[in-house]
């Protein structure tokens, strides 16, 4: 069977028999005032072939293509920036963050009073907590305690807890996610799988769980089982992206330019995961703060004396009617806090949206 | 049936230049799989179905063929972006199948691809300079206060101002991106180029620049085109050499003024008789064959020729039972059909032709559609 | 351009204008024509030109997006469509004006059999019970050549394949005799055989149903087997308006001369290279000044760059906006 070639006489590119030269517009036409851009390439001059070693700036293609006109450079993090702004929620959402991070962290200067002291002032003559007056600005809680400054404090421990859950939680879920859904095979159908079980499971019910197998709850304890529970949403949503990403002819390209898997995982894929990581992180820390104000309100949270929002609905449920201010304003608390994330959440998730992007 | 040879002639030259990229007997089967815990093969998307040429040194080889045809995927798996189910691609003699991790990285260099759509194939998050120093990093071309500057070089060598080196996709037009992405593929300094659909997504007036940027390139670096695509003027105005697929095989292989001027396969010849032209004068006096019927799918083509369901000219117990292979009919002209021969070929006659030559009226209803899928 | 009363479809100065971050993009900046009754006319010109929103605008349809300003008049059948209130335009619209999109994919609802598709501008347009209106569907699903129509009622769109699913939205297009179809760019997603099908289905149709076509597309080679008149859209403009070989054979536009010399075609001898026409298309946001076309143009001078050309006639029944079509005129350049 002979492979398939070209008869004898065949040079490839010359074809002079058939090929005319073209000609350019006929100068009889005025020609552009000023010599801009080329007209088409002038190849009536074939040069010889040129060893690649030898091509230089010089000998290039022809003057560069005049460019529509390009406004100012623009990167991606400015106009991402732009058009959160331009949500008026979001930016109320990022407000409230950047008060909740301020008074976390410089609590010890903004606390009125400490959170622990159960000052005699606090309780009234039968004992019983004291509504907001001019000394407690928020009243006190059972034990005489202030509760702006427990409210405060608290701010920190919601944070900390959050924050640190849900990167623990995004860590797994990233590493998961990435594993599943770049090297595929049995691998992804393993983590898959595992993922689609622990999704089954009742989120809050199943930190409960861990939570009173453990005999000495503390802050790390709950960070890990927060951190436990909540990996399956984000390795869901990771390995989607990392999927989407993959298919991608940017990727194809790398692959072909002789990338090793590392580098097309992270200069190619990562980049892209960054927008969906940092969505679903606010959105994530939201659920995370709340997570913790359930534990703790059961008491499989933080434990006394450190004060946390849950702990304190909790405590104060029983006055429900008599001193509803110890339920109100922590409840308040986690709600804008929680709020405050969502908003910013979905603020950013638009704001990266690509369908927004010109071209 | 594929047409795959047995012995492979290494070293095997006409004149005029020798083979670079030896494809023999290349088969790509996409199974089709059901199953809810198990998946098991219950059939096939025949792709490509046993494809054998061989591209010259210095040429374009112009592949062209309608939706499903297999030519995306003949071009993706010679570059080794899809596993082939059998056949071998030769590189300057070398088997690239057998080549895998490093070997294969290195090999890399030598052939490259160009994509279809500009926007997907940068990555949006990479500027100018990173996307098309990335070659040059990988394959450790340039020592790294060099590189910029053949950056430069490469992107002034494809018209793209190189004081933009630092800007991102999304600031330039469809055009420009293409022009970065051919940079991007010379960055390695290649021999070999796929060029898949590289026109297609752009606007008419942007296409030449194009074609005439790939051909000066061409000129100027000796390079090897392998050019994909499915607007036939185009092939013809790049192409020396073209061949035409149908259903995952080849049915005429030629050199481009034989297989334009006196196309032999029926297939070849509906195919261009439909391609419009535009000038009303002429489209007037044409008589376009129209074929009946769709394409059939990749994953149960008909037996025998793929074509002879859709063929004015089938002869029923050879061509739906036998499958016809590629035979040099005359000198370098290769054609798949069982009714071609040196002296004689069918001529495929529109309907109205016929009419004409039995003296009926031409107009009528509608053309029947054909049994669809 | 006829300004009589008596065309079919009579279009003043049309704009849409979208409101964006970047200001406002002139989508279709003025545009004037008119189509007679029977006749094809090829609205020719490259992505973003306006040519699909001039066909949506047309239809009422673009005052239902965002941000989006329609002026200007279209006379349809002696009646102004952009003046009329909405559910007025919907009796016109499917019925006696008709739209076949560019992708049969998307174009057709899924979950909706061919059945319901076809017959549901039937039955509230001309007002037929559901047994007429499904004999009328599988009349028309005949006509336009799908096989076995009757069965395939039934079907759902992805069981078709793409040349059929156009023949399908051929047909629902013509269930009301519709005076004008609107076919955007019908045959661009489909393979160059199937193309053929089409576009001779739809010359054939168009005769015996009587229906004027405004054919819109990018591809020069279909304009010139099936339209009789041409208008070349550039930047939201129309450039040119002349008869299909008047066109071809001698244009007067500096774009037009441009994208024929950029194409190969099949019955010439190659060239060595193409004359590719420069630059970029404009940016619709921020238009130049002068003539959108200028920066590309080999004419080009500076009072290109300062005013904008208007349409103007250049030989009897064609216009150019150029400055410099008298030249063109002059000399005869042929597209070759």
């Amino acid at each position: 069977m002979s492979p398939n070639l070209p008869p004898d006489d065949f040079v490839p590119g010359i074809d002079p028999v058939e090929r005319e030269t073209t000609p350019v517009l006929e100068p009889e036409f005025e020609v552009a005032l000023d010599g801009e851009g080329a007209h088409g390439v002038d190849t009536a001059e074939r040069a010889d072939e040129l060893a690649w070693s030898e091509i230089s700036g010089a000998e290039a293609y022809g003057d560069w293509l005049p460019e529509a006109e390009i406004i100012e450079t623009r990167g991606t993090w400015t106009e991402v920036w732009r058009r959160f702004r331009k949500d008026k929620f979001a930016v109320v959402g990022l407000v409230a963050i950047a008060v909740l991070i301020i008074v976390a962290v410089g609590a010890p200067w903004i606390a009125p009073h400490s959170p622990l002291t159960q000052y005699d002032s606090g309780l009234s003559a039968q004992g019983q907590p004291m509504a907001p007056n001019s000394h407690f600005w928020l009243g006190t809680d059972l034990l005489g305690r202030d509760l702006l400054s427990r409210l405060i404090y608290g701010a920190r421990v919601s944070l900390v807890i959050g924050i640190l859950a849900n990167g623990f939680a995004l860590l797994l879920g990233v590493i998961f996610g990435i594993v599943a859904g770049f090297f595929r095979g049995w691998l992804e159908t393993l983590i898959m799988r595992a993922t689609d079980v622990m999704l089954a499971f009742p989120i809050l019910l199943l930190a409960i769980a861990l939570s009173s197998s453990i005999s000495k709850p503390g802050i790390w304890v709950l960070v890990v089982v927060i951190g436990i529970v909540y990996w399956a949403p984000m390795t869901r949503v990771i390995h989607g992206e990392v999927l989407s990403i993959r298919e991608k002819e940017f990727v194809t390209a790398a692959r072909l330019t002789g990338c090793t898997n590392r580098r097309i995982l992270t200069s190619h894929i990562l980049p892209h995961l960054v927008a969906p990581i940092i969505v679903y992180t606010s959105l994530g820390i939201a659920t995370t703060v709340l997570l913790e104000a359930s534990l703790s309100f059961i008491g499989l949270g933080v434990q006394p004396p450190t004060p946390s929002w849950g702990q304190m609905i909790s405590d104060g449920q029983q006055y429900y009617t008599s001193a509803p201010w110890l339920t109100l304003f922590p409840g308040l608390c986690i709600m804008i806090t929680v709020l405050a994330f969502n908003l910013v959440g979905d603020g950013l998730r638009d704001a990266f949206d690509p369908q927004q992007r010109q071209r | 049936m594929s047409v795959a040879s047995d012995t492979i002639a290494l070293g095997a030259t006409g004149g005029g230049g020798d083979t670079l990229v030896r494809i023999d007997g290349l088969t790509v089967h996409f199974p089709i799989t059901s199953g809810v815990i198990v998946q098991r093969k219950v059939g096939a998307v025949r792709a490509v179905d046993g494809l054998s040429f061989d591209v010259m040194r210095g040429e374009t080889l112009g592949l062209v063929g309608e939706s499903g045809c297999g030519k995306s995927t003949t071009g993706r798996s010679i570059l080794q972006l899809e596993k082939l189910t059998a056949g071998h691609v030769l590189y300057e003699g070398a088997d690239l199948a057998r080549l895998h991790g490093g070997a294969l990285r290195r090999q890399r260099r030598r052939m490259q691809m160009i994509f279809q759509d500009p926007y997907a194939s940068l990555n949006s998050r990479m500027s100018l300079g990173h996307i098309v120093g990335e070659p040059l990093l990988v394959h450790n071309l340039r020592p790294r206060d060099e590189r910029e500057d053949r950056v430069k070089e490469l992107l002034n060598l494809v018209g793209i101002n190189p004081n933009t080196i630092n800007r991102y996709p999304h600031e330039f037009s469809g055009g420009q991106r293409q022009r970065i992405g051919i940079a991007r593929a010379l960055a390695v300094e290649p021999n070999f180029i796929v060029c898949d659909e590289p026109i297609s997504a752009l606007d008419v007036s942007i296409r030449a620049q194009i074609i005439n940027l790939l051909q000066d390139l061409q000129r100027r670096l000796g390079l090897t085109y392998l050019f994909i695509a499915h607007d036939l003027s185009v092939v013809r105005h790049i192409s020396d050499r073209v061949a035409v697929m149908y259903l995952g095989r080849i049915v005429e292989l030629a050199v481009n003024r034989e297989l334009y001027g006196e196309p032999l396969h029926p297939y070849t010849q509906a195919l261009l008789s439909a391609v419009p032209i535009p000038d009303p004068v002429v489209e007037e006096r044409r008589r376009p064959v129209v074929l009946a019927g769709d394409v059939p799918s990749p994953a149960s083509p008909p037996p025998g020729c793929h074509f002879h369901t859709r063929c004015p000219a089938a002869k029923d117990g050879l061509c739906n039972v036998d499958d016809p292979v590629l035979r040099e009919i005359r000198p370098g002209h290769f054609a798949a059909c069982h009714l071609v021969s040196a002296t004689d070929y069918p001529r495929i006659r529109s309907a109205e032709d016929r009419a004409a030559a039995a003296g009926t009226a031409a107009a009528g209803p509608a053309d029947k559609a054909g049994d669809a899928a | 351009m006829s300004l009589n009363g008596d065309s079919l479809l009579n279009v003043t100065d049309l704009a849409v204008t979208f409101d964006s971050q970047e200001g406002a993009v002139h989508a279709v900046d003025g545009v004037s024509f008119a189509i007679e009754e029977g006749e094809t006319v090829g609205l020719v010109g490259e992505s973003g030109c306006g040519k699909s929103i001039s066909a949506l605008a047309i239809l009422g349809l673009v005052r239902m997006m965002n941000n989006s300003t329609v002026t200007g008049s279209v006379e349809f059948m002696g009646r102004d469509l952009l003046a009329l209130p909405e559910h007025e335009v919907r009796s016109v619209r499917g019925r006696d004006m008709a739209m076949i999109f560019q992708d049969p994919v998307t174009s057709l609802n899924p979950v909706l059999s061919i059945e319901r598709q076809v017959t549901e501008g039937i039955e509230s347009h001309l007002g037929l019970s559901h047994s007429d209106a499904v004999k009328r569907s599988i009349e028309l699903l005949e006509t336009v050549g799908i096989p076995k129509a009757a069965e395939r009622l039934h079907d759902y769109p992805h069981q078709f394949s793409g040349g059929m699913r156009q023949r399908v939205m051929i047909a629902i297009a013509l269930s009301c005799n519709p005076k004008l179809l609107l076919a955007d760019e019908p045959t661009t997603a489909l393979d160059v055989t199937i193309q053929a099908q089409i576009l001779r289905l739809m010359k054939q149709l168009s005769a015996d149903y009587g229906a004027a076509i405004m054919l819109i597309t990018h591809d020069l080679g279909v304009v010139a087997g099936m339209t009789e008149r041409i208008l070349v859209m550039y930047a939201g403009r129309i450039v040119e308006s002349a008869t299909a070989k008047e066109l071809f054979g001698h244009p007067h536009h500096p774009y037009t001369v441009g994208l024929l010399r950029s194409v190969p075609r099949l019955d010439e001898p190659r060239k060595m290279t193409l004359q590719s026409i420069e630059g970029l298309p404009p940016d619709l946001a921020h238009l130049p000044r002068g003539c959108a076309f200028a920066q590309r143009c080999v004419l080009r001078s500076e009072q290109c760059r300062l005013e904008r050309p208007e349409l103007l006639p250049t030989t009897p029944g064609r216009l150019s906006a150029c400055f410099h079509s008298d030249q063109l005129v002059e000399t005869a350049v042929a597209s070759r």
